[in-house]
């Protein structure tokens, strides 16, 4: 038996864990392309913020897309509920409205890297740390992962917590992919520029995919791959075939625990469905934009009829 | 006049501390001091916080541990289960009849006015028989000690006491960080108090109510100040931790909104107070409680740990008659002594209380955790005047007391033992009997000759130790 309150609790300390990286990552991403090529930095990070859904939010306090500004900005600034530091306020926050349904090691990893960020981010982190700050921030998550997945027994509070961490990590990638599908579109006039080979890059690394891409592909970078294993690829963690297939099997255990399906489950499996069949060319012809706002928009629809489904509110 | 120390009598270590005091000379005492680094550090890690009301951030703050234990004989410890257990029965009788017959008003030895004109008197519990007829299913004591025979009963918490969870957690902190001391003297356990509450709650159980009962605590919160402690005593009872927006009546019952519906609850272990219970019977802006769940408890339909109305029972006006309270219902003398108390609402003390405003302690009425009181001997002329004017204003709001000479227990300090003042708070649960677990919360002033114990005023714990003895 779970509370409501408790199911919501746990959707949201992992969505919040899964932002901090998720952010830590983009703020990596930008740092790289400002370092390797000054002159497009500022439009660079736009994008960033723009994939991080907050660039509305940075625009209405800061003129300056410079790197100083922007990682400030995406780390520290307690004024954007998705920075590091909020996020993983709001993670621990959660966590301990339902630290009962934890287990102890879970409990303590995520207490212990609210207190290693907020030591770490105190101050403005100066340029040249800033590598090993994302870096501590990406392994005070990991371990926090490392706790959950170790030591959490696999019943429903799992399950929540699983389907937080999936719909915001397949909202991430979705994102991603949106704000840079220009660079998808085959174009003739780009290909085999050394822009687009860094931009592709770009995309891969700020979901931590450079490596597997090249495992997988043979370092061929070609639009319509790096579409289909971030959109469609089934092994790939942060697919949004994958994450998909995580909710559905989540969601699945969930209904034969309850003894009951709900709308939910039809929602995520059409979803799921969908991934399954589709081909990345027709991906392509129907419109890659307009496939990647449907995916977030029904993405966003799919957390709201679980938090109904499952009476978070 | 030196107080009585309790570790140590005349250069010698007393009974209970002689085997501690031989373990302790043969530690290096740099290995003390990372212990008790240690301690913090394990304390910071696993979040056991609290909040400081009316601080500017309501940061969380650790109560700070010392890793000397109190240790109490087991013959000392008998002697005030027996006191204490007489205790809470003359407070729960008291309760019972104060709000059903009212004898102890009709035969005289208690004034009308001090039930009738007092807040905590609840009129909406005239008549109400709570499940097994108990009011004060957890009640924490305070007691203070002033020689080896001397202790006194400082005031009763019978709304819902709280600092239980610092109880277990010093002493699995204690064990943890000195493990081969547990072997050498012999403690008696306290870890299972939560298995002890479980089964002190499920006993008195709704009368209607068949099988076994579904518990939960109800907290107002993760920003409460004692938010850990509730999440803490769900969690080892193995109930749900449940807030206000949770619970709704439901076919005449209290439920609570689980991912499958709304299941019933039958014992609720409540941890707000009185006024935020029920808007539609006490506070009307209370998010914190239940619409209509007073409605539910006159139904008989559940039990509401502790009993609404119960803060009857550990006012400080009430507080001063509690001799004559144990006397009424028990038929004997109480066996531990109240601390000597002027009522100020009385002329005569309330002359003799501003004549000797320095040497005494004021209290509020309906104070708690320390707030709103005067140390006379440890105040200026100046609060000592401000003190005396908000006393005349309002003399019935105030309770003095003698500034007692409380006895210490050494702490850890960076130039090695120093005696500090502390208190006493066992835990009695009451329901189908009386359980106490030997030991309790150890209250510590850390300041050098402070008085003050609380925690939101800068007081730490220490572990309790009964020795089986």
């Amino acid at each position: 038996m779970l509370l409501g309150r408790s199911a919501n609790g746990l959707y949201w300390m992992a969505r919040y864990i899964e932002r901090a990286e998720n952010m830590a990552r983009l703020a990596d991403t930008g740092l790289r392309l400002a370092l390797t090529q000054s002159n497009a930095a500022s439009d660079e990070w736009a994008s960033v913020l723009t994939s991080a859904g907050v660039r509305d939010l940075f625009e209405e306090t800061n003129d300056n897309f410079d790197t100083a500004t922007v990682t400030n900005f995406l780390l520290r600034d307690t004024d954007n509920p998705s920075s590091v530091l909020s996020s993983i306020d709001t993670a621990r926050m959660n966590a301990r409205m339902v630290r009962t349904a934890l287990t102890r090691e879970t409990w303590e990893s995520v207490n212990e890297a609210w207190m290693a960020l907020h030591r770490m981010l105190r101050h403005r982190v100066d340029e040249p740390d800033l590598p090993a700050v994302l870096d501590a921030v990406k392994r005070e998550t990991a371990l926090i992962r490392g706790a959950f997945q170790g030591t959490m027994l696999r019943n429903e509070v799992f399950d929540f917590a699983q389907i937080g961490t999936l719909i915001e990590r397949a909202d991430n990638t979705a994102r991603i992919l949106d704000v840079k599908y220009y660079v998808l579109l085959p174009s003739a006039a780009w290909v085999g520029s050394s822009l687009d080979n860094s931009q592709w890059q770009t995309i891969l690394r700020s979901v931590s995919a450079l490596r597997s891409y090249r495992w997988t592909y043979d370092g061929d970078f070609n639009s319509s791959k790096i579409a289909d294993f971030l959109i469609l690829n089934r092994r790939m963690p942060r697919s949004l075939a994958f994450s998909y297939r995580g909710i559905c099997d989540s969601l699945d255990y969930l209904a034969d625990e309850y003894g009951e399906r709900q709308p939910c489950h039809e929602l995520a499996h059409a979803r799921l469905t969908r991934l399954k069949s589709a081909d990345i060319a027709d991906v392509f012809d129907d419109g890659l934009h307009e496939f990647l706002s449907d995916f977030i928009r029904d993405n966003a629809a799919l957390g709201n009829q679980i938090a109904a489904d499952f009476r978070f509110y | 006049m030196t107080p009585f120390d309790e570790m140590r009598l005349g250069g010698q270590a007393r009974d209970p501390y002689e085997d501690y005091q031989r373990w302790f000379d043969r530690q290096d005492p740099k290995r003390l001091k990372k212990k008790a680094d240690d301690a913090e550090r394990v304390f910071r890690r696993t979040g056991i916080t609290f909040a400081v009301y009316g601080e500017q951030e309501a940061a969380e703050r650790l109560i700070p541990f010392d890793i000397v234990p109190r240790i109490i004989s087991g013959k000392e410890w008998r002697r005030l289960v027996q006191g204490i257990e007489q205790r809470v029965q003359a407070l729960n009788a008291f309760l019972e009849d104060i709000y059903h017959r009212q004898e102890i008003l009709r035969a005289g030895r208690l004034p009308r006015e001090i039930i009738s004109n007092n807040e905590a008197f609840l009129p909406e519990m005239i008549g109400v028989r709570p499940p097994g007829g108990v009011y004060t299913h957890i009640t924490g004591v305070d007691i203070v000690r002033t020689g080896e025979n001397d202790f006194f009963v400082l005031e009763d918490n019978a709304r819902t006491p709280s600092g239980v969870s610092y109880m277990l957690e010093n002493r699995e902190t204690m064990m943890q960080l000195f493990p081969e001391l547990f072997q050498q003297v012999k403690v008696l356990p306290v870890e299972h108090y939560p298995r002890l509450l479980r089964q002190s709650l499920n006993a008195v159980k709704p009368q209607n109510c068949e099988g076994a009962p579904t518990v939960a605590v109800l907290t107002p919160g993760s920003f409460n100040s004692a938010y850990f402690e509730h999440a803490f005593l769900a969690d080892q009872m193995g109930v749900e931790l449940v807030e206000g927006p949770d619970l709704r009546v439901v076919d005449g019952h209290v439920a609570m909104r689980t991912t499958q519906g709304y299941k019933r609850i039958d014992v609720l272990y409540r941890r707000i107070d009185d006024d935020y219970l029920d808007p539609l019977t006490f506070r009307s802006d209370s998010v914190l409680g239940v619409p209509g769940i007073m409605d539910v408890y006159r139904a008989g339909n559940i039990t509401i740990a502790n009993a609404p109305g119960t803060g009857i029972s550990d006012d400080k006006a009430i507080y001063s008659y509690m001799p004559e309270i144990v006397e009424f219902y028990t038929g004997s003398k109480a066996i531990l002594p109240n601390v000597p108390t002027w009522r100020c609402s009385e002329p005569d003390s309330l002359a003799y209380v501003l004549d000797h405003l320095d040497e005494l302690v004021v209290k509020e009425v309906h104070g708690s955790g320390g707030y709103g009181m005067l140390v006379g001997p440890a105040a200026s002329k100046k609060e000592l005047s401000a003190f005396a004017a908000k006393l005349r204003a309002r003399p019935k709001n105030y309770i003095a007391q003698p500034t007692l000479s409380l006895s210490t227990c050494p702490i850890m300090t960076g130039k090695g033992l120093a005696p500090r003042h502390v208190d006493l708070r066992p835990f009695v649960l009451v329901s189908d009997r009386i359980r106490i677990v030997p030991g309790g919360l150890t209250r510590v002033a850390l300041k050098k000759g402070s008085l003050v114990v609380n925690s939101s005023q800068g007081g730490g714990t220490k572990d309790t130790w009964v020795l089986d003895d």
